[in-house]
Order: C-alpha cells, then sequence, then structure tokens
C-alpha cells in the first residue's frame, strides 16, 4: 500500500463529499464464508443524530454495524453484499480503500483497548501519527486536549499525559480510546456496546459524552441496554433472528420513542418489554 | 461430606477438618531433623555415612513421615498437599544438581587459566602451556553475530507471515511443518550442510566463518520463529482492530503496534536462540574447522570458536597436557559467562520495553 498517494486523496476530497454524512444502506447481506449473517438490510441513518442498534444476542446488530466502516472485512472470509452509501459514495464501490473509509468513519469497541506500549497523549495521537502525518509539538498538544476535552477526560488525565493509557480505570480507558476515535476527526462515529464493560457512573459519563458528540458526529450504536438506546438514541433499529444459523433481519427502525412505546411490530414490541426469549 | 454442617458441634467440625489447626513450623522442622537422623542411622547400617546416601534416604523418610503425621493432625487433603509439595520441591533440587554441578565443575577448573592472558593472547605457536582464547571470543562472536543477523530478520518476518498474513492458509502450514522439521536437524547434518554448500562455489575443503555461521543459522531460524510466532499470538487482536479503526495500514499496525507491544518476549526468544547455537560444537568443526591465530575475515580461512577451542582442549591438549585441559575448562568458562550475560542483557530489554500499562 502507498500511504502517500492515499493520504493525498483524502485530504483532496475529503472536505467537498462527505458533507452532511447521511448514510443510506441498500440490500444488505453479508456472510461469513456461506454463512448468511444479515438479510437484505435498508436503512437510512441521519446525519448529527444518534442511532441505536437493539435485539437479541446473536441478531447480527455488531456485523451490521461493522460493515458501516469495512471492519468485518478483518475477518477471514467475511464479504458483502448491496451498498452502503455516505452521501452518494458507495463504501464497497471497486475504487474504494477500506483504510480510507475507517479514517472518516471511526469506531469504539465494547472492551477499552488503548494501545498498551504507549502515553495518554500517545494513545490519542496514535491515528494521526500512524497515519504519517508529522504533527509539530504545539499542534500535538492542541490535538490531544481537543480530543480529551471532547472525550471529557481532559480535567481527570492533563497532569499526566505521558503516564501509559493502560493505567486509567476501565471507564476512564473508554473515554480515551473515544478521544482517539475523533483526534482523527471523523464523520461518523460507530460504537459497538460501548457501556457494557463500564460501572453505571462510567457509563453515564460515555452517555453524555454521547449527547455532546452527536452535534459534531452522526453516532451509531450497538446496545443491550434498552434504557440506554431510550436515553441516548433518536432513531432506534430492532434486529431479530428466527433461530440459530438463520440471518438476521431488521425487523423494524423508527424514531425511538415509538419503537418504546408503539411499534408496529408485535416481535419489537415483545423485546422491548423484555417478554422475548 | 454427606453430613450436614448445622448439626455439627464445634468438636465434631475440628473431628471432620473443617477447622483443624495447621502444623506449626517447629513440627514440620522436627520431622526434617527426626527424618536426617534415621537417615544417618538407616546409612551407617547400611555401610557407611555417605552425604549423598543420608540426603536421598532423608528426603525418602521426610516425605512419607510428613504425609502421615499431617495427614492425622491437619486431614487427607492437606496432607496430600503436603507430600506432593516434598515430591515437587524434591524433583526441582534434583534436577538442579546437574546445572549446579556443571557451574561449579566449570568455574573451579576453569579458573586456572582464567587470566587476563587468556584474554589477550592467541594459540599462534603454542604448544604447550601459556597461550590464550582470544582468537576463539573473536571467532564465537563473528560467527554467533553473523547467524543472528542472518536468522533474526529471516524468523521475525516468517512469524509475522504465519501469525498476521496467513492464518489457516496452505502455504503457512506447509511452513509451519517445515519449521517443525527444521528444528529437528541435528546439528552436525546442519554442519555437513553449510560445508557441502560452500564446497560447491569454494571448492573442497573450503572453511570459512561463513560457512559456520550458516549452518548456526539452520538451527537457529526455526527457534526465532517459533518464539516470535508465541509472542505475536500473544498481542490481544483488540490493538490490531483499534488500530485498523483508525484508518491505520495493516502493514503499519504491525510496524507500530503489534510488534512494539510484543517485543519484550520476541528478544527473550531471539536471546535462547543465541544461547542454543553459541555452543554448538559439531557443525562448526566441519564447516569452519580450527584455527590458532585470529581471523577477522569470516568469508575466507578457518575460524575457532570456544567451543571448537574446548573440544580440542581435551582432544589434543598437547605436552604437557595439562595446559590444554586448563585452556578447555577457561574456555567453557568464558562461554558460560557470555551465555549469562546474555541473558542479563535481554532480560533488561525486555523490562525496559515491556508494554507500560502491564508493568
Amino acid at each position: 500500500m502507498t500511504n502517500n498517494d492515499t493520504d493525498q486523496r483524502t485530504t483532496s476530497t475529503g472536505a467537498g463529499s462527505f458533507v452532511e454524512h447521511r448514510i443510506t444502506v441498500r440490500d444488505l447481506n453479508i456472510f461469513y464464508g456461506k454463512f448468511r449473517a444479515i438479510a437484505d438490510v435498508d436503512m437510512d441513518i441521519e446525519p448529527q443524530s444518534v442511532t441505536a442498534l437493539i435485539g437479541p444476542s446473536g441478531c447480527g446488530k455488531s456485523t451490521f454495524l461493522r460493515s458501516l466502516n469495512r471492519m468485518h472485512e478483518v475477518i477471514d472470509g467475511a464479504t458483502v453484499e448491496g451498498s452502503v452509501q455516505i452521501n452518494g459514495v458507495d463504501l464497497y464501490g471497486p475504487r474504494v480503500d477500506p483504510v480510507l473509509v475507517r479514517r472518516k468513519i471511526g469506531m469504539v469497541f465494547q472492551r477499552p483497548n488503548p494501545f498498551p506500549t504507549m502515553s495518554i497523549a500517545e494513545n490519542v495521537l496514535a491515528g494521526k501519527r500512524l497515519n504519517q502525518r508529522r504533527l509539530k509539538k504545539n499542534e500535538a498538544d492542541e490535538v490531544v486536549e481537543a480530543a480529551l476535552r471532547d472525550s471529557n477526560l481532559w480535567e481527570e488525565v492533563k497532569d499526566r499525559l505521558d503516564a501509559p493509557g493502560g493505567g486509567l480505570s476501565g471507564g476512564q480507558q473508554q473515554r480515551l480510546c473515544i478521544a482517539r476515535a475523533i483526534a482523527v476527526e471523523p464523520e461518523v462515529l460507530l460504537m459497538d456496546e460501548p457501556c457494557s464493560a463500564l460501572d453505571p457512573i462510567s457509563t453515564l459519563a460515555v452517555e453524555q459524552l454521547m449527547l455532546e458528540l452527536k452535534e459534531k458526529y452522526t453516532i451509531v450504536i450497538v446496545t443491550h441496554n434498552m434504557q440506554q438506546a431510550a436515553r441516548v438514541s433518536e432513531r432506534t433499529a430492532f434486529f431479530n433472528i428466527e433461530g440459530t444459523g438463520k440471518p438476521g433481519r431488521l425487523i423494524e427502525m423508527d424514531d425511538t420513542a415509538v419503537i418504546f412505546s408503539n411499534p408496529i411490530q408485535q416481535a419489537t414490541q415483545d423485546y422491548v418489554t423484555g417478554r422475548f426469549g | 461430606m454427606s453430613v450436614s454442617v448445622a448439626h455439627l458441634t464445634s468438636d465434631e467440625m475440628v473431628a471432620h477438618h473443617f477447622d483443624s489447626p495447621p502444623l506449626a513450623r517447629r513440627a514440620t522442622a522436627a520431622i526434617a531433623g527426626a527424618s536426617m537422623v534415621i537417615a544417618v542411622v538407616l546409612s551407617a547400617l547400611m555401610g557407611g555415612v555417605a552425604p549423598a546416601r543420608v540426603l536421598a534416604i532423608g528426603a525418602v523418610v521426610y516425605a512419607l513421615s510428613i504425609y502421615v503425621v499431617s495427614r492425622r493432625v491437619e486431614g487427607r487433603r492437606r496432607g496430600f498437599d503436603r507430600l506432593v509439595t516434598t515430591l515437587v520441591t524434591g524433583a526441582f533440587l534434583l534436577v538442579t544438581i546437574p546445572l549446579v554441578s556443571v557451574i561449579w565443575t566449570t568455574i573451579d577448573r576453569g579458573s586456572a587459566r582464567f587470566d587476563s592472558a587468556f584474554f589477550t593472547e592467541t594459540m599462534r605457536g603454542v604448544v604447550g602451556a601459556g597461550g590464550g582464547a582470544k582468537h576463539a571470543i573473536i571467532g564465537t562472536l563473528i560467527i554467533t553475530g553473523l547467524a543472528a543477523l542472518m536468522s533474526v530478520p529471516i524468523g521475525i518476518l516468517v512469524a509475522i507471515y504465519l501469525v498476521e498474513y496467513g492464518r489457516r492458509n496452505r502455504l503457512s502450514s506447509m511452513i509451519t511443518t517445515m519449521v517443525d522439521v527444521m528444528t529437528g536437524i541435528p546439528s552436525i547434518v546442519a554442519g555437513l550442510f553449510a560445508y557441502s554448500l560452500f564446497a560447491v562455489f569454494q571448492g573442497p575443503g573450503a572453511r570459512s566463518g561463513l560457512a559456520g555461521a550458516v549452518a548456526l543459522t539452520v538451527l537457529m531460524t526455526p527457534v526465532v520463529v517459533r518464539a516470535t510466532e508465541e509472542m505475536l499470538r500473544l498481542v490481544p487482536n483488540d490493538l490490531r482492530e483499534a488500530a485498523f479503526a483508525l484508518g491505520v495500514p495493516k502493514w503499519k499496525t504491525i510496524v507500530k503496534v503489534v510488534l512494539p507491544t510484543a517485543i519484550g518476549g520476541i528478544l527473550t526468544g531471539i536471546t535462547l536462540a543465541i544461547a542454543r547455537v553459541i555452543g554448538e560444537t559439531a557443525p562448526l568443526l566441519i564447516a569452519c574447522g580450527l584455527a590458532q591465530d585470529t581471523n577477522l575475515n569470516p568469508l575466507s580461512g578457518r575460524m575457532t570458536t570456544l567451543p571448537v577451542m574446548s573440544y580440542y582442549g581435551y582432544v589434543a591438549p598437547g605436552f604437557p597436557p595439562e595446559a590444554g585441559y586448563d585452556r578447555g575448562w577457561a574456555a567453557a568458562l568464558v562461554l558460560i559467562i557470555i551465555v549469562l550475560a546474555l541473558f542479563t542483557v535481554a532480560r533488561v530489554i525486555a523490562k525496559v520495553l515491556q508494554p507500560k500499562g502491564l508493568r
């Protein structure tokens, strides 16, 4: 991979082509080898809002989320049919480089995963530094402070930016990972159960953060916590499977208030009221 | 236990070993002392109080008596625990005997010639006493260094391919099999391979330090591959995914995230691989031959290493033979010191480079 030209392409097309960051998914099928994990999903994800994906374990919502920035391709044998468009640009088009897609669409994982070899500041800068951008000292300091302020971590760590990132608490590590993700200035932020390894206080901190971040970013979050989906999201999508070995499908997507109070589908009603399974 | 706990009085609890007092340290010490006394008496009856015999009998008597006593006082599980602890400790002490013996003998007999002349003189023109190992020390460093220079990059790159790129494909399973086969190659065969390889280019009888280094590379590469592979597999997949999600290309993820995380373990593995080949004698006898003088050019001419010098010190000690024996032992001592120094350096580096969060 020649990294120099890929970098140039980002800067030349990045600002112009992704203005509103609306995500349009059409006829999406996701496969692991021959196994179809997700079938026929159509979805519109609104810009500058939080969209929650809920559903039982194994229904493919994480797989779907990972397909939005081509992260599922990291797993052997994973393929996709259909299209995922951001403002008319198909992420799965033949000329699209998955590495560039991931620079525009960041991701936060279930378990906090700061780089153990790096300090807090180096973790925040990892995306920029590893993508071959030389940063001056004061530029780097600005990026670190801005990202850590945006992730509500600045006050807690500003005196120990050179301390190892692995030494923070779980909740702080997760916010560090969010800072690391937003430091590369993505347009969309995907979060895969970002609070499931955190205690209630850290969860609250991350949820408040999401409400602030949606001013700038389009956020898609997978969660098992329905209260969380109700608290943070504008739109909620419910995924389900008919049984093991069957593909996951999008059952219903609507405003969060509708999904939790008056859904159209009986399956959604059963799931959100806890009568499922 | 079939008896319901709720119905037991405290006396019965003791009887059932819920709350039995542990054996006091004094009691175990007394048992150990008594075992030794019994051992002395028994070995006297068997014809002589030799230290080794007393210790062996004493260990057996102690193991049996601590088991019986502890079982009565502390209960069945703790008794068995003490028995197994005694056996495992005994086994550990048993295997340290050869190690300590080797090190002690080498220090004892190698110190006779462990003087400054040994490090500054060569064997050129030396028949009897005198001479030194300067040429062999230099030869060891050159040959082992060249071998490391060749096998470390190959080994690390192969391991990276196996772990990061070739997951479960046919080529990688073939490579894994080949590496396993290479691990089993007798070192003399590696020497013959290097010798015949260089015979093709330089004519029969050609010997050089490089040929020896090639032989050692054949032995060292699979060890490096195996060690690096294990260390790379220990790097959590979360870290790779975190880097990918930042839009970092795969090669850069490997270079900047995966390798730094695993570097401590990789260095330890490399050191073990060097220690594995630095003492090789057989392949170097064939590929490098014996030189009496310093040879700084690995491309041509014979070159001697410490193990080879040690070997010849015994096979052809010269006259009087004692001087040759002493030089052989001193060469072995220097070799042990070099290996220990390598281990220490690797430990320090691994500690320094260890991921900060895991310290």
